[in-house]
């Protein structure tokens, strides 16, 4: 009847909606261009060798990203992950090499040092009220100092890593390392989650307007803690496979890990402000940086690429994110301006 | 012949109301906001609620929707008496409030706005998204209304907002839904929707309580009228039973006693000449001109856009087309810079917000608007900031402690004061002031009518913005009213009063021509 308006910019808002879920296939797509136009020059780049490289070393930054994509969602950010990682590396190592522990009890440990970050941190946000980025700012480096004076020269080295853990690091199935493996299983497993449980959900509400997220019964505070708990937690994980990655740790582990997660999660799409990204589109920012890094190195170009690279695709994502809406609002107000009389 | 006196048995004195509040009275503080408020809704009806800015109106909608907590008084739904702990309490309840600016959250899509820790579920508690789909169309297909539920609530109209605030309040359950001002930032098209679907709520048995400042549709879409005035109801009526002249007249009449008396002063030349300024769908074609010596008032309803034409004057906004003229010489577009260099000023409307940095001293807040004057090579003397302030808030009668106490240690007439005193100390030829007493206590409301009446006896131009009546009539010496973007009346000293300024205001001119 005479209710029923125009809204007008249908085709236009579902283009560019389309557009932003296909932000993963995007991504997935200049993965092969990337590698295509590097196996050109070397053959060697798609061998399976190279391919598993590619998915280990992006693995773990992948599975940080996971959890980073949980606290940027709710507005939030964990800048501590690369800490967390490292203390948690050592800790098993030292664990290992000192007391011999069943291989099994690695990962328990591991995962329950990064809660327990985790549960700090969020406990810090929540209760206490401290921004999120100066108090994971302030973790960094406490961890990090912690972990300094744990290792205090005495590093980690492949002879006292149990082997059957170490196998963890190189074994393959069917060609994929188990490692690339666990992280694409976390991936799924929270990539569904986020989309079909009303407590994921809550996340997004709270990061797209908190105070409409009070209004609407939304447990802000038990929220954003159980997203630090998650986020510490896969950084835990990644920090025990980091040490039967590399069977090595001395106190520099995972450092400067935090930014290179937070560049590969907003080039996988997940926005700074809170409110939406995919944990899939942070994988696979991950694993889109990581190629880029390697096949700069299979090219024989100089490594200072790999930095300028990395940051001209973060200007292009939050180009092309900021296009987008300023493309969405214009269409609208002139929708609007159609029907506004006088 | 009839032998019972049967009147009465019509419908409504059938049914049973809805929604009662019986006798409610909220203070903050020493301000009494509400006094014996009484208000009855019953289903199916659209219920106008009218009333003054600050006649205690959103006082009243917040106590409804569980933000405030009566100090007395009582409030029943459907007969039983309810006390709401907070809005999660109100909305349990069965009354949902729909804000003239809703909150939703942008990133999400309308389905899930309306859903949002209520989306159904499947086996696994997981969310079905099919089920909320279809719940969500059919709310919709009840509203008559089309939109998308698949596409995100970032950019969509206010109107459109407002329709998924309302569908929210339906999938709730709601029987009351309480609507501020909705109409206020609608185009007629999008208002005519509104009304459809407050016709289609009424007809389901949905009580709505209809706040507007357009009295042309509360009488053409409510059946009763509720009009407030300081805090206190005045009366409830039948909308047939009233016209518009009741209705204005219920809502002003008051006295104008105890204010402050102005001297009066032979207004100078043309200081600040506007030329039909115009600003896309904010407003349109002002034109006005404060002489020296006078201050002018610009009266109209919260949201006629008043303060945003100080704004575009002062050039904080920038304007689409007019000009702005200072002692003759126009002001470029967009340069608040060079309105203070030509000697213009501009006390804003939020002084916590605008006009103050809360957490600064007394101090460096009078010396913010004079810092190159008192720096030397581009440092700051603190001792010359000191010396000003001191000058100022002894001139001003600023009660405080030590000068350098953060301005947040202030009440707000005293934070009011260093507001216009950082603005007097740069000596302006102009001074725009926005809702000069919001706030203030009487007795220092009284000091700042003293303080500007001084100021234009010494030849200053004012340019006042006031939603109270009564100042804006002992004030000024010519009354603009604004209405819509629009100047919809200019009026002398002597030839306002409340009634004629009031109707200028809703844009019941008919009435005044006389």
């Amino acid at each position: 009847m005479s209710a029923h308006i125009e809204t007008g910019s249908e085709p236009w808002l579902s283009r560019a909606g389309a557009l932003l879920r296909a932000r993963e296939a995007g991504l997935f797509l200049l993965i092969l261009i990337v590698v295509a136009v590097t196996a050109v020059h070397n053959h060697d780049f798609v061998g399976s060798q190279s391919v598993q490289q590619l998915l280990s070393g992006a693995a773990l930054i992948a599975l940080l990203g996971v959890g980073e994509t949980l606290v940027m969602v709710t507005r939030n950010v964990d800048l501590s992950v690369g800490s967390v990682l490292g203390l948690s590396a050592y800790v098993v190592g030292d664990l290992f090499r000192d007391h011999h522990i069943p291989v099994w009890s690695g990962f328990v440990i591991g995962i329950a040092i990064g809660a327990a970050a985790g549960a700090l941190n969020g406990f810090i946000v929540t209760v206490l009220r401290v921004p999120s980025l100066v108090i994971t700012l302030a973790m960094l480096y406490v961890i990090r100092g912690i972990d300094s004076l744990m290792v205090n020269g005495n590093t980690i080295d492949p002879s006292s890593i149990p082997s059957a853990f170490t196998q963890v690091g190189y074994r393959t199935i069917l060609g994929v390392p188990w490692l690339a493996v666990i992280v694409a299983v976390v991936v799924a497993v929270v990539g569904y989650t986020m989309r079909s449980f009303r407590s994921s959900r809550e996340l997004y509400a709270i990061g797209s307007n908190p105070d409409a997220a009070v209004l609407a019964g939304v447990p802000v505070g038990k929220r954003v803690f159980t997203s630090f708990v998650i986020s510490g937690t896969l950084a835990g994980l990644a920090g025990t496979l980091f040490l039967a990655l590399h069977a090595q740790v001395d106190n520099s582990a995972g450092s400067g890990y935090e930014l290179t997660v937070i560049a590969a999660t907003v080039v996988g799409g997940v926005a700074i402000f809170g409110g939406s990204g995919t944990v899939v589109g942070a994988a696979l920012g991950a694993l889109l940086l990581n190629t880029i890094n390697q096949a700069l190195v299979a090219s024989r170009i100089s490594a200072f690429w790999n930095e300028a690279i990395a940051g001209a695709l973060l200007l292009a994502a939050i180009g092309i994110d900021r296009w987008l809406s300023l493309r969405m609002a214009r269409s609208l107000t002139s929708a609007q301006g159609a029907h506004r009389d006088v | 012949m009839p032998d019972t006196d049967d009147h009465g048995t019509g419908a409504e004195a059938e049914l049973a109301p809805r929604l009662e509040l019986r006798a409610a009275s909220k203070s903050f503080g020493a301000v009494r906001a509400l006094r014996d408020a009484s208000i009855t809704l019953y289903p199916g009806e659209a219920h106008a609620l009218l009333g003054e800015n600050g006649a205690g109106k959103s006082t009243l909608v917040k106590i409804l929707g569980g933000v405030h907590r009566p100090d007395e008084g009582e409030l029943l739904i459907d007969g039983v008496t309810l006390s709401f702990s907070g809005p999660a309490a109100a909305r349990e309840a069965g009354v949902s409030i729909i804000y003239q600016e809703p909150s939703l959250f942008p990133d999400l899509t309308v389905a899930e706005n309306i859903f949002m820790g209520r989306q159904p579920l499947r086996r696994a508690r997981r969310i079905d998204r099919g089920a909320m789909h279809r719940e969500a169309a059919a709310i919709f297909a009840r509203l008559g209304v089309e939109i998308d539920l698949e596409r995100p609530a970032r950019g969509l109209s206010v109107a459109d907002q407002q329709i998924v605030e309302i569908a929210k309040a339906l999938s709730l359950g709601a029987g009351v839904m309480v609507m501020d001002e909705p109409t206020a930032a609608l185009t007629t098209v999008e208002a005519d929707r509104l009304f459809e679907v407050i016709r289609t709520l009424r007809s389901r048995g949905t009580a709505v309580l209809f706040i507007s400042h357009r009295l042309e549709e509360v009488f053409a879409t409510c059946q009763r009228v509720t009009v407030m005035r300081d805090g206190g109801f005045v009366r409830t009526a039948a909308i047939e039973d009233v016209t518009v002249d009741d209705v204005i007249r219920a809502m002003v009449g008051r006295e104008l006693s105890d204010l402050f008396p102005k001297t009066a002063t032979e207004p100078g030349d043309v200081v600040l000449e506007v030329e039909s300024l115009c600003s896309q769908g904010v407003y349109d074609n002002v034109s006005l001109t404060v002489r020296a010596g006078e201050i002018v008032a610009l009266a109209g309803l919260v949201g006629a856009g008043r303060s945003e034409v100080a704004r575009g004057v002062f050039g904080v906004d920038r304007r689409s087309s007019g000009k702005v003229k200072m002692d003759g010489r126009e002001l470029p577009n967009g340069d608040p810079i060079a309105a203070m260099t030509a000697g213009m000023a501009l006390v804003p409307e939020d002084r916590r917000q605008q006009g103050l940095v809360m957490d600064m001293g007394i101090d460096q807040n009078t010396a913010l608007a004079s810092l190159g004057r008192l720096s030397r090579s581009g440092l700051i003397r603190r001792s010359a900031e000191g010396a000003l302030a001191a000058e100022w808030t002894a001139r001003l009668q600023v009660k405080y402690g030590r000068l350098r106490d953060t301005v947040s240690t202030l009440s707000g007439g005293n934070q009011q004061k260093v507001v216009l005193g950082k603005w007097l100390a740069r000596s302006p030829r102009l001074l725009i002031i926005d809702e000069p007493t919001r706030g203030i206590d009487v007795g220092t409301k009284a000091e700042v009518h003293r303080i500007l009446d001084g100021l234009v006896a010494q030849g200053m131009a004012v340019l006042m913005i006031s939603s109270e009546l009564p100042e804006v009539l002992a004030m000024a010496d010519r009354v603009i009213v604004l209405r819509e973007g629009r100047v919809t009346a200019e009026f002398s000293r002597e030839q306002a009063d409340e009634d004629s300024v009031m109707r200028a205001a809703t844009g019941q001119l008919s009435g005044a021509a006389a």
